[in-house]
């Protein structure tokens, strides 16, 4: 036990940027270290090399992950990460290309590029870092903060509806979608990696606690109880299936959620110049 | 057979062609009028010579796109119009902040808001020097033909690279949309400037590194470097940094790498100025009518010059003061409320007169109308 | 009006002309195969320029042209040497901007209504229908028309230009245009000798 743990941080010591000065900018127990470092095991079991990949964001808490990674780093502007990953990816294909991005990111300032993304299927692995809230600004409401909610632009609870970010992300054509919490360690590690594999666009979300600001406005209390109670709250996909809409209401299905096979856009892309030059 | 290169070409598709020639292997827009022929030209060329093109969303997805192309290795551009210029801005100041070369055209048309999208205006002169926030230095071109606008857009993407910075093509609706007969340069005939890579092992790589020349080697994402790029302000390293020390320095990097080199960027052309006594200074589509202006006024024995300001930023303080030492008056003709009358002013002695000829109609100034200019401060 | 006013002169190594008519009429076309027989077949300097958005789309259509064997400062029309007219609409809406002396050409079947009897008339929409098999064409019979009467461009010039453009299939509905064009214009010339 104690060599396998001793194993697994070299892991993580091997993909951490060596002249990066910690300690990060996450408050003790965000969920964001928490997928930072299955990310790492993914990528690692997978096998790709730090020099093949890219990894891009937009701004906020969950964004400044990239900065710490051991890989091209891209930290890009609020909620255009989706953007410069196609002109990454659409200009060098050989790159394995990871986006991390927080809800507001994804789905408010950036929602436009993230249904782009998606219906243009390019190879690009979003991992969308559901914490109900804007963290960096300080806990203001975002477009997955639940109804009733409170944050500090929704004083008096939120009147608003919200995304459901997978439901959005397979309507907008993306071909893989998944979704897992902080707590689910393992099963992360496995989605992120199945994911990274798939061709084309794919999407985790990753349910993650901000006890700093949804927790404390909305009497969740730390990070240990906040997931906690994503376990509590989560439903693996394949038992889901035989739930009720009144049974699941409030629950968080977890697991591989949709996967099509489609061509992704790059290769398409190639197909036509190959044609225009006469190659075919 | 010299004569194949006589083309009748549009000044749109001249930047296709100026971009190509200079290396340009991707584009990312979204179409505008009156720039939309930049976006089909490329649509059409680049796959022909394995380049690539995207249609995104909007233009902050265009000038997303480019940037990501440019840290990826390829050299890139967008072509936009006032309102896709606006939404621009920000990611422009991404490009100034973490040092990326990419070009960016824009078709001017007038404003604001929706404005006058099949007019001409040269009302978004300003908006390429300070449409981004915060502090920084911008280089802007302004081509006044067809010809010159291959020529330009080559030296923009040139430029781009000799300093890492975004580089912005100010075309007007003229010129972008007349055709002319033009010779295309062939391969050798023109400078290209190609991106410097780091030649160190990637840990040793510095990648701001405070160098003499204060340009850094660049290296493409996939070459083993694994750099960070961040729009935060940061160290050498790369690294966020709140500390006053790295913080000042970072931006007078950014200021200074490219005012040293004015001279360098300065890019004038004068017409009958040998004696002249008043100058027409205009640029884009406007020099051209000053320069016939200036021919028939000449032709009836008034001693008239004009010159036209082939790159607008950095403003060409001393080649002006020095152009204009001679001369009493100046008249300063374009299509806006005085963008650049402002900045003559400032670099002209108090004791040269400065008028200025605006037009902000949808419609070119005429040599016409700055022939009665002339006969009126004459 | 001041001193300088009175003796500035209109330069005379410009030779400017405006293609109108309505849009679909095929002017803007017709004005970039001006350009090229004239400034690749012809090595002269050439600027073409249109009215472009929704004027375009329908409405009066124009399209200049401004040749000079110097270099062309200001690249639209200044004084028209040469109007063509091909309704009545355009001829009413550009006929001010021809100088004294300039030619005016005109579809005389379509315009009715004339501010001069100082102009060549010919019925371009009619003789593209009748002779050379499509209405498509008149644009070119006038570019011929243009040609022989004011010998800006050469037959060959013009004809390699007009192929070169020509959608595929039409080569030789084009070339009988251009023979019709030459040929009626000429026998108009003779006539008012
Ligand atoms: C154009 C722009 N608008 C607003 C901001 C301020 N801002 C920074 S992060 C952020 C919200 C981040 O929330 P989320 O994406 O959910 O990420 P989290 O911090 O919760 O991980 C906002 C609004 C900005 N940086 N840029
Ligand atoms: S504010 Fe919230 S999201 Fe941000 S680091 Fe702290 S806990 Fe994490």
């Amino acid at each position: 036990m104690a060599t396998a743990v001793k194993q697994r941080s070299d892991v993580i010591l091997d993909y951490i940027r060596p002249r990066k000065k910690f300690p990060s900018v996450w408050c003790a127990g965000c969920g964001n270290g928490i997928v930072m470092s299955a990310l790492i095991r993914a990528i690692e079991k997978a096998g790709y090399s730090k020099d093949g990949i890219a990894m891009l964001s937009g701004i906020g808490c969950s964004s400044r992950m990239p900065i710490y990674f051991d890989v091209s780093a891209l930290h890009t502007t609020h909620g255009r990460a989706l953007g410069f990953a196609t002109g990454v990816k659409f200009a060098r294909p050989e790159l394995k290309v990871i986006v991390i991005t927080g809800d507001g990111d994804a789905l408010a300032i950036g929602g436009n590029h993230f249904i782009h993304a998606c219906r243009r299927n390019i190879d690009i692995t979003a991992i969308l870092l559901n914490n109900y809230i804007y963290g960096m600004t300080g806990g203001q409401g975002s477009p997955t903060t639940p109804s009733e909610a409170f944050s500090t632009t929704t004083p008096y609870g939120n009147v608003e509806k919200h995304f459901e970010p997978c439901d959005l992300a397979a309507a907008a054509g993306a071909t893989f979608v998944g979704r897992t919490t902080v707590y689910h360690a393992p099963q992360m590690e496995k989605l992120l990696g199945d994911a990274m594999a798939h061709r084309g666009f794919s999407l985790v979300e990753v349910v993650s606690n901000c006890h700093t600001y949804f927790g404390r406005l909305n009497r969740q209390g730390d990070a240990v109880s906040m997931i906690n109670h994503f376990k509590e709250q989560s439903v693996p996909v394949a038992k889901s299936r035989k739930m009720s809409p009144e049974e699941l209401e409030g629950k968080i299905v977890t697991g591989k959620l949709h996967e099509v096979d489609k061509t992704e856009f790059c290769d398409e892309y190639q197909r036509v110049v190959d044609a225009v030059q006469g190659r075919n | 057979m010299p004569d194949k290169k006589r083309v009748l070409m549009q000044g749109n598709h001249a930047c296709v062609a100026g971009a190509i020639y200079a290396g340009m292997r991707f584009y990312a827009g979204y179409p505008i009028t009156p720039s939309t022929e930049v976006a089909e030209g490329c649509a059409r060329r680049l796959p022909e010579i394995g380049g690539r093109f995207i249609q995104m969303e909007d233009e902050i997805g265009s000038i997303a796109a480019v940037i990501g192309a440019s840290v990826a290795g390829l050299k890139s551009m967008t072509a936009t119009s006032g309102p896709g210029y606006s939404l621009m801005v920000e990611n422009i100041g991404y490009a100034y902040m973490t040092e990326t070369p990419c070009v960016i055209i824009n078709v001017q048309r007038g404003g604001p808001s929706t404005g006058l999208p099949t007019k001409v205006s040269q009302s978004d002169t300003m908006q390429a020097r300070w449409g981004t926030h915060g502090d920084y230095t911008a280089i802007a071109v302004a081509p006044s033909s067809v010809a010159e606008t291959v020529t330009e857009t080559i030296r923009a993407f040139n430029l781009s690279e000799r300093f890492r910075t975004p580089v912005t093509l100010l075309l007007d609706e003229v010129i972008g949309h007349m055709r002319e007969i033009i010779t295309l340069p062939e391969p050798g005939e023109c400078e290209v400037v190609e991106r410097v890579k780091p030649t160190c092992p990637p840990e040793q790589f510095i990648p701001f590194e405070m160098t003499e020349s204060l340009v850094n080697p660049m290296p493409a994402y996939g070459e083993g470097y694994r750099n960070v790029i961040t729009g935060l302000t940061h160290d050498t390293m790369g690294f966020t940094t709140n500390k006053p020390v790295e913080i000042a320095p970072k931006l007078d990097k950014l200021r200074n790498k490219i005012m040293r080199h004015v001279d360098e960027i300065t890019r004038l052309r004068t017409e009958f100025i040998d004696d002249a006594e008043i100058l027409f200074i205009s640029y884009g589509s406007v020099a051209r009518a000053a320069f016939q202006a200036a021919k028939i006024a000449r032709e009836a024995g008034a001693k008239v010059g004009a010159i036209q300001l082939q790159s607008i930023w950095p403003f060409p303080d001393k080649e002006l003061m020095e152009l204009c030492a001679r001369c009493r008056k100046v008249i300063v003709g374009e299509l806006n409320m005085g963008q650049v009358a402002i900045e003559v002013e400032r670099v002209l002695p108090r004791d040269t007169e400065v008028h200025t000829l605006l037009r902000y109609d949808g419609e070119i100034l005429t040599p016409m109308q700055l022939l009665e200019k002339l006969d009126e401060v004459l | 009006m001041g001193a300088l006013l009175e003796k500035i002169k209109i330069p005379h190594d410009r030779f400017e002309m405006r293609l109108s008519g309505s849009g679909g009429q095929g002017m803007i076309l017709a004005a970039v195969i001006m350009g090229e027989a004239i400034g690749i077949g012809g090595k002269k300097n050439v600027v073409q320029s249109q009215s472009y958005g929704p004027e375009a789309r329908g409405g009066a259509s124009k399209s200049d042209v401004v040749v000079s064997p110097n270099e062309i400062f200001y690249p639209k029309a200044m004084r028209l040497d040469l109007l063509l007219a091909m309704t009545q609409e355009s001829l009413d809406s550009y006929y001010p901007d021809l100088k004294e002396d300039g030619v005016l050409i005109v579809d005389d079947v379509l315009v009715t209504d004339f501010p001069t009897d100082k102009y060549y008339g010919l019925p371009f929409t009619r003789l593209a229908r009748e002779e050379a098999g499509h209405v498509m064409v008149a644009n070119v019979i006038a570019l011929a028309a243009i040609a022989e009467l004011t010998g800006i461009v050469d037959r060959e010039a013009l004809t390699n230009a007009v192929l070169n453009r020509a959608p595929r299939g039409t080569a030789d509905k084009n070339k009988k245009a251009i023979e019709i064009g030459f040929r009626e214009a000429a026998r108009l010339k003779e006539k008012k000798g």
